[in-house]
């Protein structure tokens, strides 16, 4: 694969997760256990969509200067597939709602259902660890673009990772219920979070450009500060330390197809409008 | 003071519009006037997120998806404004989800009525809270110092929330055939139940009278319909859609449109429960006021043990 599809798939990475993790945390507005969280969670899911938009623009532009044979050994959309037949530019919306999940790259754990709080926020704190110390990597990328979504963004993390570190040390160190179900979620959540620092190809070619992070350091980070989390929440990391993986190559658990159809639906009926 | 040199203390008050604020004294029925409106106005806010809500997910670009969770967002916002005002009268917002959960406190009507295509996310920024401006500009004036202050805050948000609705109903009118049909249907049903957001006519509404003398309302429900009609006409038009209502006329005399007979056999049963969609919003309210029970005794756990810790009581 050349260097262009490595960044095209590096840049999809990345706002694949930050899409559907939005896409996950849009689900409880409305529906929070206090109206003050409930704001709080909408505006994180706000600021991920603020910076995938940005993520969307850079990848339509990269998508815009492929090939025809590049375009389809990228993707498997006849959607995507007839704007450029139509003689159209790709748009941010076009690679957010004209793709089908084996084109989608982010991680397994971000499609995972909200269950409940613990789960929610479980999934929250281990993104938003693992945003910090990629953002704090990607701010000196040598790729303009992606440095300055991630000087943006690092400012919006912070305040994320102090939300949901608040929370998991508040339901761990709760009452006896609130605990048992802070472990549970972490338990059932823990073998999705060792994708995060598997690397892919694109995430080798990333690094070795040096427009990518160096996802050894970073996990090397994000484990010291789930440990010191958990050590305040009286919370334990799981033994078993088997880990799921294939986002990243776009095999995905069985949720991911039900987002997308939920989320692409009136782009997929009505196609070729605007809205 | 006496009871009576109260009463006159406060009437002399509200003749010269000078606000009510929370520590001065208020008779009984001008309390329980306000608490009863205030907290409906606060649970209309925080029901009102739920038909919007449905659409997040489906938003059909991620600008919109964005616009519609923020807008979403300032309802939840003000309800916690509006929450917190009712609060200084000396009831807990406990106590006021403990009202709504129980459907001893109501909530507007209109949210009753189901979201089922994406113009319904333009006609209710349009109608609906065109219609909750019309109602509120006025209650910046209010006579209760806390619920006008909080009300100047809705309002700037209601208005940007205005524009935004009408600006995807402009998109749709402006789109494919398929997309100006879907504007035209969300307008022809969600015309009369904003029409009905006013209240019953004003010689059917128990409470005007009393609330105009109070300077709770500025306004009759009767007149602020007929300043929604009139300036929704005219919108239609911009919009090149045809309103709902065949007895619609421009009346040169009253320098007003005359407009059809309301239903409100439909706004009574509504009130009643039997809109198509109270018990789902209801129970969708419950459902997550009781799913978030251990969520809130974790954190209320958790504040006590800070608390004694730093040796402070909780």
């Amino acid at each position: 694969m050349n260097q262009n599809l490595h960044q095209l798939n590096y840049i999809l990475q990345l706002a694949d997760n930050l899409l559907i993790h939005a896409q996950r945390l849009g689900e409880w507005c409305g529906h929070g256990p206090i109206l003050e969280q409930d704001i709080a969670l909408t505006n994180t899911c706000l600021d991920h969509i603020g910076a995938t938009r940005s993520l969307y623009q850079y990848a339509a532009e990269l998508v815009n200067q492929l090939t025809p044979l590049e375009r389809q050994t990228m993707f498997t959309s006849p959607a995507l597939e007839q704007v450029f037949t139509k003689g159209l530019p790709a748009k941010e919306d076009d690679i957010a709602y004209l793709r089908d999940a084996w084109d989608f790259k982010n991680v397994l754990l971000v499609e995972q259902p909200n269950e409940d709080w613990a789960y929610t926020i479980a999934k929250c704190f281990f993104m938003d660890a693992y945003h910090l110390a990629l953002y704090s990597a990607l701010k000196s990328s040598n790729n303009s673009v992606l440095a300055g979504v991630a000087d943006k963004s690092l400012k919006e993390v912070k305040y994320h990772l102090k939300w949901s570190s608040e929370w998991v040390i508040r339901l761990g160190d709760g009452t006896e219920e609130s605990h048992e179900r802070m472990q549970t979620a972490i338990n059932e959540r823990w073998a999705y979070t060792g994708e995060l620092f598997q690397a892919s190809a694109a995430d080798v070619a990333a690094m070795e450009a040096g427009y990518g992070a160096d996802l050894c350091a970073l996990q090397t980070t994000w484990n010291a500060q789930v440990q010191s989390v958990f050590t305040l929440a009286k919370l334990s990391i799981p033994d078993n330390s088997w880990m799921q993986q294939g986002g990243k190559e776009g095999r995905h658990t069985e949720h991911l197809g039900y987002i997308l159809a939920e989320m692409q639906y009136l782009q997929r009926a009505y196609p070729g409008m605007e809205w | 003071m006496t009871a009576i040199n109260h009463q006159e203390h406060f009437d002399h008050k509200i003749d010269n519009d000078i606000t009510i604020e929370p520590r001065d004294w208020m008779p009984d029925d001008y309390r329980k006037t306000l608490i009863r409106q205030i907290s409906q106005h606060a649970h209309s806010e925080v029901v009102g997120m739920l038909p919007e809500g449905n659409w997040i997910t489906r938003a059909p670009s991620l600008r919109r998806k964005a616009v519609l969770l923020a807008k979403v967002q300032d309802e939840a916002g003000h309800g916690l404004y509006l929450y917190s005002a009712a609060e200084t009268l000396g009831i807990t917002r406990d106590q006021m989800y403990e009202q709504l959960h129980s459907g001893k406190a109501k909530y507007s009507s209109i949210f009753n009525y189901p979201t089922i295509t994406w113009a319904d996310m333009g006609a209710i920024g349009w109608l609906v809270d065109g219609a909750a401006i019309m109602n509120q500009v006025p209650l910046c004036r209010t006579s209760y110092g806390p619920y006008a202050r909080a009300m100047v805050r809705v309002c700037k948000e209601e208005s940007f929330h205005q524009r935004q609705g009408f600006e995807i109903m402009m998109q749709l009118c402006k789109g494919t055939a398929a997309q100006k049909k879907m504007a035209q249907d969300a307008l022809n049903r969600w015309w009369w139940p904003a029409l009905m957001m006013f209240g019953p006519t004003d010689d059917a509404s128990p409470h005007t009278a009393r609330s105009m003398r109070w300077r709770i309302k500025r306004f009759t429900n009767d007149e602020l319909r007929q300043k929604m009609v009139d300036v929704t006409v005219e919108q239609a038009k911009v919009l090149g859609l045809t309103m709902p209502d065949p007895d619609l006329k421009w009346n040169e005399a009253r320098g007003h449109y005359d407009f059809g007979a309301i239903n409100w056999e439909e706004f009574n049963n509504v009130i009643k429960g039997n809109g198509p969609c109270n018990k789902e919003r209801l129970n969708t309210r419950r459902k997550a006021w009781q799913e978030g029970q251990w969520v809130r005794d974790a954190a209320l756990a958790y504040a006590r043990k800070q608390a004694s810790a730093d040796g402070t009581p909780a």
